[in-house]
């Protein structure tokens, strides 16, 4: 079970300070309450390359896109709901994803976003460097 | 990438509206988490705070959202200015200080920057300044004849068209009052060759001009058009008489414009070609009378003023070689109009500069005393800040808000600073020093000037905000909130004291300076003049002005004379025809020893001043005769040429003055001149010159229509003035008149020394405010703290003494410190100081005497109260509350 840490604001892997970890943290295992949780910081652009893999099925607000890679991951990666939001807007800001309100299943409204064209361009260099990075760090485990 | 302005803009104006949005998101995510509890059988209540739990902080979900947005750091500083103004106003002395002190600091830099940027930064008023030279002679003269100007204009390869002016005076009646007025002689491409297009009607061309006295028009000068004639269109076509000669007006000049000197502003313009009827005599055709006084040009596109010199040097050299007997050297060099070259300019630009410099110093010295305040402040607020670094505020941003509230105070203080500034460059530029002369000192502030002032602003903020910095950061929250306070009482020299000693030295030099520009002006008012200016009047006129030509001039000056001898209560009657240190211009010429055959200027021993003068001048003005006679009547033009000379003149050319009685000398037309008297020497031209020679002419062998009489009386100057007024009426009405006493005309050469005593007096009263408000605030603040310590040191029995050295010991002796280091940088600083005041010297024992009582007068006066204070604690009360 693998803990998706956002970094907050740097893209270097940092170090958890005792304030910061609660919303830090953005994905947990999905164990019971009370079991060892094993924290597993990785890169922040990872969290932006899931959100924008799960909207290009569609759009679907912030709640689906939590829901969608819990459930496509199968239940290892557990988006922490603190930095999801944060993740939505800077996306925004940076014109990969758009959003609009719309009415969702509960009947109140709710915020949708989708995958710009920039977005899309995005996602596809994204995935490619993350492909290059696995396959690159399974060599060396291979290897060395 | 437009995505995110467009974000931004949202986020800057409908905040409130996206926090509402932002807060319903994370409602409906945490109600959408509920719903999915709810299907694990739990009541709705639970599964609500399951939910809630599960997201984790919406608060800082939110702050972190809002931090997205990209204005944060606009929020914040928002925020911290805010913050900021509040903390400001709670403290108002506090911050009426830190304003009253910058405020100083940086209008004292904005006047004086003011003044640079109008004297040297900006160039004259005319299209394309930058490319416009003046000619000058290796003398620093740009002096030329008539003929050679035309040889210059027409021979050079350099300029875009050379013009030439010249200064004069003259009469002019226009129907009413006869009056003097001031005006420029232009040559007919002056207003083309610059580039200035007329305001009303025309301005006159080279095409006007066919020979001597051929265009007598006028182009109004715009001040003199709108004060004299009050905008009235119609006077151009009219005619006026100028020294009784008819001269048509055909235009006024655009408004900016005053002509090419830089203080100076000329009633009006006429051509050249008619100056022998300003000047009663044609000096046209003269190679050798170099009467003009300034020739320009703008320089062609592509020539360096290097290029131009060796041009005109080229010319010059075929000057010389033409025409050997009228000239000497001609080398040329380039040189900015406006302030006549190197002449007047190098030493305005020393003098500015080194105002500047101690303009400068006062800012520092504001900066330091603000950097001290905000010091102590800082210690004062340590437990806010600490408590502040507890619940989690970063460091960074503690010092943000210090620098912000520095700002703040600096951005206050410099634009109470610039409107003062602006207010007195305003009156400066309106003040006319001189009547008699439209002598002003343009200096109204323009954008350079906000631009300078908001610089220094900005700079002085992070200056002295900078000061608790290095304390702010090493602030323990732990042991500040267990002890109280930062309470450091010790031996160690502190930031703050290293100030106050900055501080106080920059005081000290600049009260030095002061007393130095005073020593100088008392100095240079009782120098040796050659003249007894007291208890005398001087009256001038020109005698051309009304028409007198030839022999009537003569006579008219033995009437004027023997009118005014019959006033009563007049001791002497003396006539000049220019008095000396008049109008800083003088009449100089060539003197050569009597076995002189060829008489060219290169041989020349020296240029003497010459004055033409009657028989009891030197007894009207006071001047010492030293050996042989003074003139009388009888030396007229059928008895041999004679005249008196100063020691100085009959050492150049003699060797000495006992060698000179009765030995002749010639002149550069040949005359055989003899010796037959010696006087004192005396300063003819400035005040600041080495010693001069000299030599006065009887009035009836050397003519000269310019008059000026010098009575010596005991009577009331009013009363006396009356009367010669009267008398002069009687004899001819029509003739232009002024009347001054002799101190009263000395104004003008005494002006420098004047201006430097004003300002350096000023800015060492600043310097001094500054230096008691640290003190003081040292003081102060040191025995505010330490009250508990002095209320023991009282109830173990120390004497009164003893209490007042140890609360003000350690101010009294940053005191001592600091006038020590600034009265050594001020002798130091003897040289810069020279610039700026004539014989200035700080080693005078009278200045150093004066600084240090100086510093101990301010030290008593800014420890005063804070003595008291400490003497005035009671013990028992005060160790009752601790």
């Amino acid at each position: 079970m693998a803990v998706i840490n956002a970094g907050h604001k740097l893209d270097s892997l940092i170090v958890v300070d005792i304030r910061q970890q609660e919303s830090l943290t953005c994905c947990r295992m999905s164990t019971p309450i009370g079991t060892d949780q094993s924290r597993l910081d990785l890169l922040q652009g990872t969290l932006d390359l899931l959100i924008l893999r799960a909207l290009r099925a569609g759009a679907m607000h912030g709640w689906a896109i939590s829901e969608r890679i819990q459930l496509i991951s199968q239940d290892v990666l557990q988006v922490n709901q603190g930095s999801l939001y944060p993740a939505l807007h800077r996306l925004e800001r940076r014109g990969w994803i758009k959003a609009e309100w719309g009415v969702s299943e509960l009947g109140r409204r709710a915020r949708f976003y989708s995958l710009t064209a920039s977005g899309r361009k995005q996602l596809e260099i994204e995935a490619e460097n993350w492909g290059k990075l696995s396959e690159a760090i399974a060599r060396v485990l291979r290897m060395a | 990438m437009w995505q995110d302005i467009v974000l931004r803009f949202r986020a800057l104006f409908f905040r409130r509206r996206m926090d509402q949005e932002l807060q319903e998101e994370l409602d409906f995510h945490i109600e959408m988490q509920a719903r999915r509890n709810r299907q694990h059988d739990v009541d709705p209540a639970e599964a609500k705070r399951q939910a809630r739990l599960q997201f984790g902080s919406v608060v800082s979900a939110t702050e972190e959202c809002r931090e997205q947005r990209g204005l944060f750091a606009m929020e914040m500083l928002l925020k911290d200015v805010r913050f900021g103004l509040r903390m400001l106003r709670k403290s108002p002395s506090f911050t009426a200080v830190a304003v009253v002190t910058l405020a100083l600091g940086i209008g004292a830099n904005a006047v004086v920057f003011g003044v640079l940027n109008a004297l040297v930064l900006r160039p004259l008023s005319v299209p394309q300044a930058e490319s416009l030279y003046s000619l000058h002679r290796n003398d620093n003269s740009a002096a030329v004849s008539y003929p050679d100007y035309l040889d210059l204009r027409d021979r050079n390869r350099s300029f875009d068209g050379l013009a030439a002016f010249n200064i004069s005076q003259a009469g002019m009646d226009a129907g009413e009052n006869p009056a003097r007025v001031w005006l420029y002689e232009v040559s007919g491409n002056y207003f083309d060759a610059l580039g200035i297009r007329p305001y009303v009607g025309r301005v006159f061309h080279d095409s006007d001009e066919h020979g001597p006295n051929s265009a007598p028009y006028i182009v109004l000068g715009y001040a003199y058009w709108h004060t004299r004639f009050q905008d009235d269109r119609g006077v151009v076509g009219r005619t006026v008489q100028v020294n009784k000669h008819p001269f048509t007006v055909v235009g006024v000049a655009p408004p900016e414009f005053h002509g090419t000197m830089l203080f100076f502003s000329p009633d009006y313009f006429v051509p050249m070609v008619n100056q022998e009827q300003i000047d009663g005599s044609n000096l046209l055709n003269d190679r050798g009378k170099r009467w003009i006084f300034m020739t320009i040009g703008h320089l062609k596109a592509g020539v360096t003023p290097a290029q131009a010199a060796a041009d005109l040097n080229s010319i010059g050299s075929y000057l010389e070689r033409t025409y050997p007997k009228d000239h000497g050297q001609m080398t040329f060099k380039l040189g900015r109009p406006g302030l006549y070259g190197d002449f007047l300019g190098r030493p305005v630009r020393a003098f500015v500069a080194g105002l500047m410099l101690l303009a400068g110093l006062i800012l520092l010295a504001a900066c330091a005393n603000l950097g001290s305040l905000f010091a102590a402040r800082a210690a004062d607020r340590s437990r806010e800040v600490a408590l502040r670094l507890a619940v989690g505020a970063s460091r960074i941003h503690i010092l943000r808000q210090l620098f912000t509230e520095a700002v703040l105070i600096s951005l206050i203080g410099g634009a109470v600073g610039l409107w003062g500034s602006i207010v007195l460059l305003r009156s400066l530029s309106e003040w006319q020093p001189f009547p008699r002369f439209p002598i002003n000192v343009p200096v109204t502030p323009d954008a350079n000037v906000y631009w300078v002032a908001l610089l220094l602003t900005l700079a002085s903020g992070f200056l002295f905000g900078a000061v608790p910095v290095r304390q702010a950061l090493r602030i323990d929250p732990y042991q500040i909130v267990k002890s109280g306070s930062i309470g450091r009482i010790g031996r160690r020299i502190t930031v703050r004291d290293a100030l106050l000693v900055v501080q106080i030295a920059i005081c000290a030099v600049l009260v030095t300076s002061s007393l130095v520009a005073v020593r100088g002006l008392v100095r240079s008012l009782h120098s040796n003049f050659g003249f007894e200016p007291r208890n005398t009047i001087l009256m001038e006129t020109g005698l051309d002005m009304a028409g007198y030509r030839g022999d009537a001039v003569r006579a008219m000056q033995k009437r004027m004379i023997d009118a005014m001898e019959t006033i009563p209560g007049v001791t002497s009657v003396g006539l000049v025809d220019r008095t000396p240190l008049g109008n800083g211009s003088y009449y100089a010429s060539n003197i050569f020893t009597d076995e002189t055959i060829d008489l060219r200027p290169g041989n020349a021993v020296a240029e003497s001043a010459t004055y033409s003068i009657s028989p009891d001048y030197f007894q009207a003005a006071g001047t010492a005769l030293f050996a042989g006679r003074a003139f009388s009547w009888h030396d007229d033009e059928n008895s041999p040429r004679v005249a008196v000379v100063n020691r100085e003149f009959a050492g150049r050319i003699f060797g000495s003055p006992s060698n000179a009685m009765g030995r002749y000398f010639k002149r550069r037309d040949g005359t055989r001149i003899q010796v037959v008297g010696i006087v004192e020497d005396g300063k003819y031209q400035s005040l600041t010159e080495d010693p001069l020679p000299a030599m006065f002419l009887p009035i009836l062998q050397s003519p000269s229509s310019e008059t000026s009489l010098v009575l010596r009386s005991n009577r009331d100057p009013q009363q006396l003035a009356a009367a010669m007024q009267s008398t002069m009426r009687g004899l001819d009405s029509g003739l232009p008149l002024l009347i001054e006493t002799w101190n009263q005309k000395l104004d003008l050469p005494l002006f420098p020394s004047r201006v430097a005593t004003v300002s350096l007096g000023i800015l060492g009263v600043m310097g001094a405010m500054l230096s008691i408000t640290g003190i003081f605030g040292m003081a102060a603040y040191s025995v505010s703290k330490r009250k508990r310590e002095l209320g023991i040191r009282m109830a173990l029995g120390a004497q009164r003494k003893e209490v007042l050295q140890a609360a003000l010991g350690r101010a009294l002796k940053l005191l001592a410190l600091g006038s020590a280091a600034g009265l050594f940088l001020g002798i130091l600083a003897s040289r810069v100081l020279a610039f700026i005041v004539y014989e200035a010297t700080p080693r005078d024992p009278l200045v150093l005497a004066g600084v240090v009582l100086a510093m101990l007068l301010l030290g008593l006066l800014a420890t005063w109260i804070p003595a008291q204070r400490a003497l005035s604690i009671d013990p028992l009360t005060l160790l009752r509350e601790e």
